[in-house]
Protein backbone atom coordinates (compact mmCIF):
# COMPACT_ATOMS: atom_id res chain seq x y z
CA UNK A 1 0.00 0.00 0.00
CA UNK A 2 2.85 2.34 0.84
CA UNK A 3 4.54 1.57 -2.50
CA UNK A 4 1.48 2.65 -4.42
CA UNK A 5 1.41 5.89 -2.44
CA UNK A 6 5.01 6.75 -3.21
CA UNK A 7 4.53 6.45 -6.98
CA UNK A 8 2.01 9.30 -7.04
CA UNK A 9 2.97 12.86 -7.91
CA UNK A 10 0.41 14.87 -5.96
CA UNK A 11 1.49 15.73 -2.44
CA UNK A 12 -0.20 16.93 0.75
CA UNK A 13 1.40 18.60 3.72
CA UNK A 14 0.84 16.70 6.95
CA UNK A 15 1.21 18.37 10.34
CA UNK A 16 1.68 15.52 12.75
CA UNK A 17 1.56 15.80 16.53
CA UNK A 18 4.70 14.53 18.23
CA UNK A 19 5.38 13.74 21.86
CA UNK A 20 8.08 11.59 23.36
CA UNK A 21 8.64 11.31 27.06
CA UNK A 22 11.60 13.35 28.19
CA UNK A 23 12.04 14.79 24.72
CA UNK A 24 11.15 18.44 25.20
CA UNK A 25 7.36 18.37 25.27
CA UNK A 26 4.77 18.49 22.52
CA UNK A 27 5.30 19.77 18.99
CA UNK A 28 4.06 19.39 15.42
CA UNK A 29 6.28 18.07 12.63
CA UNK A 30 5.49 18.74 8.99
CA UNK A 31 5.90 16.26 6.16
CA UNK A 32 5.22 16.50 2.45
CA UNK A 33 3.59 13.21 1.50
CA UNK A 34 2.85 11.90 -2.01
CA UNK A 35 -0.77 10.81 -2.25
CA UNK A 36 -3.03 9.08 -4.74
CA UNK A 37 -6.79 9.01 -5.20
CA UNK A 38 -7.24 6.21 -2.68
CA UNK A 39 -4.62 7.18 -0.11
CA UNK A 40 -5.86 7.12 3.45
CA UNK A 41 -4.47 9.06 6.37
CA UNK A 42 -3.06 5.81 7.72
CA UNK A 43 -1.29 5.16 4.40
CA UNK A 44 0.25 8.61 4.63
CA UNK A 45 1.33 8.14 8.23
CA UNK A 46 2.95 4.80 7.41
CA UNK A 47 4.69 6.43 4.45
CA UNK A 48 6.11 9.05 6.83
CA UNK A 49 7.17 6.29 9.19
CA UNK A 50 8.99 4.38 6.47
CA UNK A 51 10.46 7.20 4.40
CA UNK A 52 10.87 10.20 6.65
CA UNK A 53 10.79 9.44 10.37
CA UNK A 54 10.86 5.86 11.69
CA UNK A 55 10.34 7.14 15.21
CA UNK A 56 6.77 8.22 14.45
CA UNK A 57 4.57 6.04 16.66
CA UNK A 58 1.05 5.09 15.64
CA UNK A 59 -1.30 2.26 16.46
CA UNK A 60 -3.18 0.27 13.85
CA UNK A 61 -4.13 -3.28 13.06
CA UNK A 62 -6.87 -4.40 10.72
CA UNK A 63 -6.78 -1.62 8.06
CA UNK A 64 -10.55 -1.85 7.47
CA UNK A 65 -12.29 -0.02 10.33
CA UNK A 66 -12.93 -3.17 12.29
CA UNK A 67 -10.42 -3.13 15.14
CA UNK A 68 -10.81 0.51 16.16
CA UNK A 69 -7.15 0.99 17.06
CA UNK A 70 -6.16 3.73 14.61
CA UNK A 71 -8.42 6.48 15.93
CA UNK A 72 -6.95 9.97 15.59
CA UNK A 73 -8.09 13.54 15.11
CA UNK A 74 -7.82 14.69 11.51
CA UNK A 75 -8.13 18.46 11.35
CA UNK A 76 -9.92 18.37 14.68
CA UNK A 77 -12.44 15.73 13.70
CA UNK A 78 -12.26 12.20 15.04
CA UNK A 79 -11.64 9.51 12.44
CA UNK A 80 -10.25 6.05 11.94
CA UNK A 81 -7.10 6.79 9.99
CA UNK A 82 -7.42 3.58 7.97
CA UNK A 83 -10.64 4.68 6.28
CA UNK A 84 -10.13 8.45 6.29
CA UNK A 85 -9.48 9.43 2.67
CA UNK A 86 -6.85 12.09 2.14
CA UNK A 87 -8.71 13.42 -0.89
CA UNK A 88 -11.56 14.55 1.38
CA UNK A 89 -9.21 16.76 3.38
CA UNK A 90 -7.56 20.08 2.62
CA UNK A 91 -4.09 20.81 1.24
CA UNK A 92 -2.69 20.76 4.77
CA UNK A 93 -3.82 17.99 7.09
CA UNK A 94 -3.28 18.12 10.83
CA UNK A 95 -3.20 14.77 12.60
CA UNK A 96 -3.41 14.62 16.39
CA UNK A 97 -4.05 11.85 18.90
CA UNK A 98 -7.53 11.44 20.35
CA UNK A 99 -8.55 14.07 22.87
CA UNK A 100 -9.46 13.50 26.52
CA UNK A 101 -7.12 10.52 26.94
CA UNK A 102 -3.45 10.69 28.02
CA UNK A 103 -0.93 10.50 25.21
CA UNK A 104 1.60 7.69 25.49
CA UNK A 105 3.67 8.76 22.53
CA UNK A 106 2.98 10.65 19.30
CA UNK A 107 -0.42 9.48 18.02
CA UNK A 108 -0.86 6.70 20.57
CA UNK A 109 -3.11 7.31 23.57
CA UNK A 110 -3.48 5.28 26.74
CA UNK A 111 -6.82 3.50 26.38
CA UNK A 112 -6.95 2.19 29.93
CA UNK A 113 -8.99 5.19 31.06
CA UNK A 114 -11.48 4.50 28.27
CA UNK A 115 -12.09 0.85 29.14
CA UNK A 116 -12.09 1.58 32.86
CA UNK A 117 -15.26 3.61 32.37
CA UNK A 118 -17.36 0.67 31.23
CA UNK A 119 -19.84 -0.84 33.69
CA UNK A 120 -18.04 -3.41 35.79
CA UNK A 121 -20.89 -5.83 35.30
CA UNK A 122 -20.38 -5.76 31.54
CA UNK A 123 -20.24 -9.40 30.47
CA UNK A 124 -17.14 -10.61 28.72
CA UNK A 125 -19.02 -12.86 26.33
CA UNK A 126 -19.06 -11.04 23.03
CA UNK A 127 -21.04 -13.37 20.77
CA UNK A 128 -24.64 -12.83 19.99
CA UNK A 129 -27.29 -14.72 18.12
CA UNK A 130 -30.94 -15.31 17.78
CA UNK A 131 -32.02 -18.06 20.14
CA UNK A 132 -32.29 -21.63 18.90
CA UNK A 133 -35.71 -21.69 20.44
CA UNK A 134 -36.85 -18.12 20.74
CA UNK A 135 -40.25 -19.05 22.03
CA UNK A 136 -39.04 -19.77 25.54
CA UNK A 137 -37.34 -16.38 25.74
CA UNK A 138 -34.04 -17.86 26.83
CA UNK A 139 -30.64 -18.11 25.23
CA UNK A 140 -28.00 -20.62 26.23
CA UNK A 141 -24.51 -19.53 25.33
CA UNK A 142 -21.37 -21.43 26.01
CA UNK A 143 -18.11 -19.68 26.57
CA UNK A 144 -15.84 -19.59 29.53
CA UNK A 145 -18.97 -20.09 31.57
CA UNK A 146 -22.35 -21.36 30.58
CA UNK A 147 -25.00 -18.82 31.32
CA UNK A 148 -28.73 -18.97 30.91
CA UNK A 149 -30.01 -15.62 29.88
CA UNK A 150 -33.40 -14.06 29.65
CA UNK A 151 -33.82 -12.27 26.36
CA UNK A 152 -37.01 -10.35 25.63
CA UNK A 153 -38.56 -11.85 22.53
CA UNK A 154 -39.07 -8.33 21.15
CA UNK A 155 -35.35 -7.73 20.93
CA UNK A 156 -34.05 -8.81 17.53
CA UNK A 157 -30.59 -10.29 17.58
CA UNK A 158 -28.25 -10.60 14.66
CA UNK A 159 -27.14 -14.03 13.59
CA UNK A 160 -23.59 -15.08 14.32
CA UNK A 161 -22.34 -17.61 11.76
CA UNK A 162 -20.14 -19.39 14.31
CA UNK A 163 -23.08 -20.31 16.48
CA UNK A 164 -24.79 -23.01 14.48
CA UNK A 165 -27.46 -23.60 17.05
CA UNK A 166 -28.62 -20.01 16.71
CA UNK A 167 -31.07 -19.46 13.97
CA UNK A 168 -31.52 -16.24 12.02
CA UNK A 169 -34.24 -13.86 13.10
CA UNK A 170 -37.63 -14.39 11.48
CA UNK A 171 -38.12 -12.95 7.99
CA UNK A 172 -38.97 -9.28 8.10
CA UNK A 173 -37.54 -8.72 11.57
CA UNK A 174 -35.54 -5.56 12.00
CA UNK A 175 -31.96 -6.25 12.80
CA UNK A 176 -30.44 -4.07 15.45
CA UNK A 177 -26.68 -4.32 15.48
CA UNK A 178 -26.16 -4.52 19.21
CA UNK A 179 -22.48 -5.30 18.91
CA UNK A 180 -21.46 -2.47 16.63
CA UNK A 181 -19.25 -0.62 19.08
CA UNK A 182 -15.62 -1.28 18.20
CA UNK A 183 -14.39 0.51 21.34
CA UNK A 184 -12.21 2.90 19.38
CA UNK A 185 -12.63 5.84 21.77
CA UNK A 186 -13.63 8.34 19.08
CA UNK A 187 -16.85 9.18 20.91
CA UNK A 188 -15.01 10.03 24.11
CA UNK A 189 -12.63 12.26 22.18
CA UNK A 190 -15.47 14.08 20.43
CA UNK A 191 -17.62 14.50 23.55
CA UNK A 192 -17.68 18.15 24.69
CA UNK A 193 -18.65 17.08 28.21
CA UNK A 194 -15.71 14.71 28.56
CA UNK A 195 -13.50 17.64 27.58
CA UNK A 196 -14.13 19.34 30.90
CA UNK A 197 -15.32 16.53 33.15
CA UNK A 198 -12.94 13.62 33.50
CA UNK A 199 -15.34 11.88 35.88
CA UNK A 200 -17.91 11.50 33.12
CA UNK A 201 -18.08 7.85 32.09
CA UNK A 202 -18.59 8.82 28.47
CA UNK A 203 -20.74 7.76 25.54
CA UNK A 204 -19.33 4.29 24.82
CA UNK A 205 -19.76 3.08 28.39
CA UNK A 206 -23.30 4.43 28.59
CA UNK A 207 -24.19 2.91 25.23
CA UNK A 208 -22.85 -0.40 26.52
CA UNK A 209 -25.06 -0.07 29.59
CA UNK A 210 -28.10 0.60 27.44
CA UNK A 211 -27.25 -2.44 25.34
CA UNK A 212 -27.29 -4.48 28.52
CA UNK A 213 -30.89 -3.41 29.04
CA UNK A 214 -31.76 -4.65 25.58
CA UNK A 215 -29.81 -7.88 25.93
CA UNK A 216 -29.16 -8.41 29.64
CA UNK A 217 -27.08 -11.61 29.42
CA UNK A 218 -27.71 -12.39 33.03
CA UNK A 219 -26.96 -8.90 34.32
CA UNK A 220 -29.59 -7.51 36.63
CA UNK A 221 -31.52 -4.68 35.04
CA UNK A 222 -31.72 -2.65 38.23
CA UNK A 223 -27.93 -2.85 38.63
CA UNK A 224 -27.47 -1.38 35.16
CA UNK A 225 -29.93 1.42 35.86
CA UNK A 226 -28.35 2.17 39.24
CA UNK A 227 -24.94 2.37 37.57
CA UNK A 228 -26.28 4.62 34.82
CA UNK A 229 -28.09 6.98 37.16
CA UNK A 230 -24.97 8.00 39.06
CA UNK A 231 -24.11 11.73 38.84
CA UNK A 232 -21.11 11.13 36.58
CA UNK A 233 -23.10 8.92 34.22
CA UNK A 234 -26.20 9.44 32.15
CA UNK A 235 -27.25 12.84 33.52
CA UNK A 236 -23.89 14.41 32.68
CA UNK A 237 -24.61 14.19 28.96
CA UNK A 238 -25.54 17.57 27.48
CA UNK A 239 -27.17 16.26 24.32
CA UNK A 240 -24.45 17.39 21.95
CA UNK A 241 -24.75 14.28 19.73
CA UNK A 242 -21.07 14.60 18.84
CA UNK A 243 -20.52 10.98 19.85
CA UNK A 244 -23.01 9.69 17.32
CA UNK A 245 -21.51 11.96 14.67
CA UNK A 246 -18.01 10.67 15.45
CA UNK A 247 -18.90 6.98 15.76
CA UNK A 248 -17.45 5.05 12.79
CA UNK A 249 -19.57 1.98 13.51
CA UNK A 250 -23.06 3.50 13.72
CA UNK A 251 -23.40 2.39 17.32
CA UNK A 252 -25.53 5.54 17.94
CA UNK A 253 -24.23 6.19 21.47
CA UNK A 254 -26.16 9.45 21.93
CA UNK A 255 -29.45 7.80 21.05
CA UNK A 256 -28.65 4.99 23.49
CA UNK A 257 -27.91 7.51 26.25
CA UNK A 258 -31.28 9.12 25.63
CA UNK A 259 -32.92 5.68 25.72
CA UNK A 260 -31.30 5.10 29.10
CA UNK A 261 -32.69 8.38 30.35
CA UNK A 262 -36.14 7.52 29.07
CA UNK A 263 -35.88 4.22 30.86
CA UNK A 264 -34.85 5.93 34.09
CA UNK A 265 -37.57 8.55 33.86
CA UNK A 266 -40.56 6.68 32.49
CA UNK A 267 -39.92 2.97 32.72
CA UNK A 268 -38.09 1.52 35.67
CA UNK A 269 -37.75 -2.15 36.42
CA UNK A 270 -41.09 -2.24 38.20
CA UNK A 271 -42.89 -0.92 35.15
CA UNK A 272 -41.10 -3.40 32.96
CA UNK A 273 -42.08 -6.23 35.22
CA UNK A 274 -45.69 -5.15 35.11
CA UNK A 275 -45.63 -5.25 31.29
CA UNK A 276 -44.71 -8.93 31.25
CA UNK B 1 7.98 -9.43 41.16
CA UNK B 2 9.80 -6.78 43.17
CA UNK B 3 10.05 -3.14 42.17
CA UNK B 4 13.56 -3.70 40.88
CA UNK B 5 12.36 -6.48 38.57
CA UNK B 6 10.08 -4.21 36.58
CA UNK B 7 10.59 -3.95 32.87
CA UNK B 8 12.72 -1.05 31.61
CA UNK B 9 10.64 2.07 31.16
CA UNK B 10 7.88 0.99 33.54
CA UNK B 11 8.27 4.06 35.73
CA UNK B 12 8.17 6.35 32.69
CA UNK B 13 5.05 4.65 31.34
CA UNK B 14 3.28 5.09 34.65
CA UNK B 15 3.68 8.85 34.41
CA UNK B 16 0.60 10.35 32.79
CA UNK B 17 1.31 11.91 29.43
CA UNK B 18 -0.30 15.12 28.19
CA UNK B 19 -3.99 15.08 27.33
CA UNK B 20 -4.97 16.71 24.06
CA UNK B 21 -7.82 19.09 24.51
CA UNK B 22 -10.09 20.78 22.04
CA UNK B 23 -11.07 24.39 22.36
CA UNK B 24 -9.28 27.65 21.67
CA UNK B 25 -7.64 28.06 25.05
CA UNK B 26 -6.91 26.09 28.21
CA UNK B 27 -8.38 22.67 28.90
CA UNK B 28 -11.49 24.25 30.43
CA UNK B 29 -12.42 25.62 27.02
CA UNK B 30 -12.60 22.13 25.52
CA UNK B 31 -16.35 22.36 25.04
CA UNK B 32 -15.90 25.33 22.68
CA UNK B 33 -14.39 23.62 19.67
CA UNK B 34 -14.86 25.68 16.54
CA UNK B 35 -13.38 23.00 14.30
CA UNK B 36 -15.75 20.78 12.36
CA UNK B 37 -18.36 20.34 15.05
CA UNK B 38 -21.82 19.08 14.27
CA UNK B 39 -25.03 20.96 14.93
CA UNK B 40 -25.35 19.38 18.38
CA UNK B 41 -21.89 20.44 19.52
CA UNK B 42 -22.39 23.97 18.23
CA UNK B 43 -25.81 24.14 19.86
CA UNK B 44 -24.32 23.03 23.17
CA UNK B 45 -21.59 25.68 23.02
CA UNK B 46 -24.02 28.40 21.98
CA UNK B 47 -26.45 27.30 24.69
CA UNK B 48 -23.77 27.81 27.33
CA UNK B 49 -22.66 31.16 25.89
CA UNK B 50 -26.23 32.48 25.68
CA UNK B 51 -26.83 31.23 29.21
CA UNK B 52 -23.91 33.31 30.40
CA UNK B 53 -25.20 36.31 28.43
CA UNK B 54 -28.60 36.00 30.10
CA UNK B 55 -27.08 35.71 33.58
CA UNK B 56 -24.87 38.77 33.00
CA UNK B 57 -27.90 40.67 31.69
CA UNK B 58 -29.89 39.72 34.78
CA UNK B 59 -27.32 41.28 37.09
CA UNK B 60 -26.95 44.32 34.84
CA UNK B 61 -30.71 44.69 34.91
CA UNK B 62 -30.79 44.56 38.69
CA UNK B 63 -27.98 47.11 38.84
CA UNK B 64 -29.80 49.42 36.47
CA UNK B 65 -33.02 49.16 38.46
CA UNK B 66 -31.10 50.20 41.57
CA UNK B 67 -30.64 53.60 39.89
CA UNK B 68 -34.25 54.27 40.80
CA UNK B 69 -33.04 54.59 44.36
CA UNK B 70 -30.91 57.57 43.33
CA UNK B 71 -33.77 59.55 41.87
CA UNK B 72 -35.67 60.49 38.71
CA UNK B 73 -32.85 62.62 37.26
CA UNK B 74 -30.45 59.66 37.20
CA UNK B 75 -33.11 57.45 35.67
CA UNK B 76 -33.99 60.02 33.01
CA UNK B 77 -30.42 60.47 31.85
CA UNK B 78 -30.01 56.71 31.73
CA UNK B 79 -33.12 56.36 29.59
CA UNK B 80 -31.75 58.79 27.03
CA UNK B 81 -28.68 56.57 26.77
CA UNK B 82 -30.47 53.25 26.39
CA UNK B 83 -32.93 54.51 23.77
CA UNK B 84 -30.11 55.29 21.36
CA UNK B 85 -30.09 53.11 18.21
CA UNK B 86 -26.71 51.58 19.08
CA UNK B 87 -27.97 50.53 22.50
CA UNK B 88 -31.19 49.17 21.06
CA UNK B 89 -29.12 46.95 18.80
CA UNK B 90 -27.87 45.27 21.96
CA UNK B 91 -31.49 44.59 22.84
CA UNK B 92 -31.77 42.63 19.61
CA UNK B 93 -28.71 40.61 20.60
CA UNK B 94 -30.30 39.92 23.97
CA UNK B 95 -33.55 38.79 22.35
CA UNK B 96 -31.58 36.50 20.03
CA UNK B 97 -29.77 34.99 23.01
CA UNK B 98 -32.99 34.45 24.95
CA UNK B 99 -34.75 32.94 21.95
CA UNK B 100 -31.92 30.57 21.14
CA UNK B 101 -31.52 29.52 24.75
CA UNK B 102 -35.24 28.97 25.19
CA UNK B 103 -35.91 27.15 21.94
CA UNK B 104 -32.81 24.99 22.21
CA UNK B 105 -33.73 24.35 25.83
CA UNK B 106 -37.04 22.87 24.71
CA UNK B 107 -35.17 20.63 22.29
CA UNK B 108 -32.67 19.56 24.96
CA UNK B 109 -35.44 18.90 27.48
CA UNK B 110 -37.39 16.74 25.05
CA UNK B 111 -34.43 14.84 23.63
CA UNK B 112 -32.76 14.59 27.02
CA UNK B 113 -35.87 12.90 28.35
CA UNK B 114 -35.67 10.31 25.61
CA UNK B 115 -38.56 11.82 23.66
CA UNK B 116 -38.42 12.56 19.93
CA UNK B 117 -34.76 11.60 19.86
CA UNK B 118 -34.85 10.71 16.19
CA UNK B 119 -36.18 14.20 15.43
CA UNK B 120 -33.57 16.15 17.37
CA UNK B 121 -31.89 17.50 14.23
CA UNK B 122 -35.21 18.59 12.77
CA UNK B 123 -36.09 20.27 16.06
CA UNK B 124 -32.79 22.11 16.05
CA UNK B 125 -33.34 23.51 12.57
CA UNK B 126 -37.01 24.25 13.24
CA UNK B 127 -36.04 26.17 16.37
CA UNK B 128 -33.34 28.00 14.46
CA UNK B 129 -35.83 28.99 11.75
CA UNK B 130 -38.45 30.15 14.26
CA UNK B 131 -35.87 32.03 16.30
CA UNK B 132 -34.35 33.72 13.26
CA UNK B 133 -37.76 34.89 12.06
CA UNK B 134 -38.60 36.19 15.52
CA UNK B 135 -35.28 38.03 15.83
CA UNK B 136 -35.76 39.68 12.42
CA UNK B 137 -39.26 40.76 13.41
CA UNK B 138 -38.02 42.07 16.75
CA UNK B 139 -35.12 43.92 15.13
CA UNK B 140 -37.39 45.64 12.64
CA UNK B 141 -39.81 46.53 15.42
CA UNK B 142 -37.24 47.78 17.93
CA UNK B 143 -35.16 49.72 15.43
CA UNK B 144 -38.24 51.46 14.10
CA UNK B 145 -38.81 49.96 10.67
CA UNK B 146 -42.21 48.57 11.67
Amino acid sequence: MTTSVSTQQETRRFRVYRYKRGDGGERFDEFEVPVGPHTTVLDALRWIQRHRDPSLALRHSCLHASCGTCGVQVDGREALACVCAVRDQGAQITVEPLANLPVLTDLVVEMHGFFERFPHAHPIIRSSGAPADADDGEVHLEGTHEITLDVPSAVPLHHHPHHDRHRAAPPGADFVRLEDCIECGLCLSACPVAATSHDYVGPAALAAAERLLEEPRGVRREDVLAWASRPEAVWRCHVGFECTKACPADAIPAERIMALRRELMFGGPDDEESKR
Amino acid sequence: MSATDKLPGTAEREQPGPIRHKGPGPAESGWVDPRRRGHGGRALALHRVTGLVIVVYLYLHLGVLSMLLIGSSAWGSFLSLVTAKSFLALEVVLIAAVLFHGLNGIRVALVGSGLAVSRERAMFWAGTAIGTAAVIFAALHILGAL
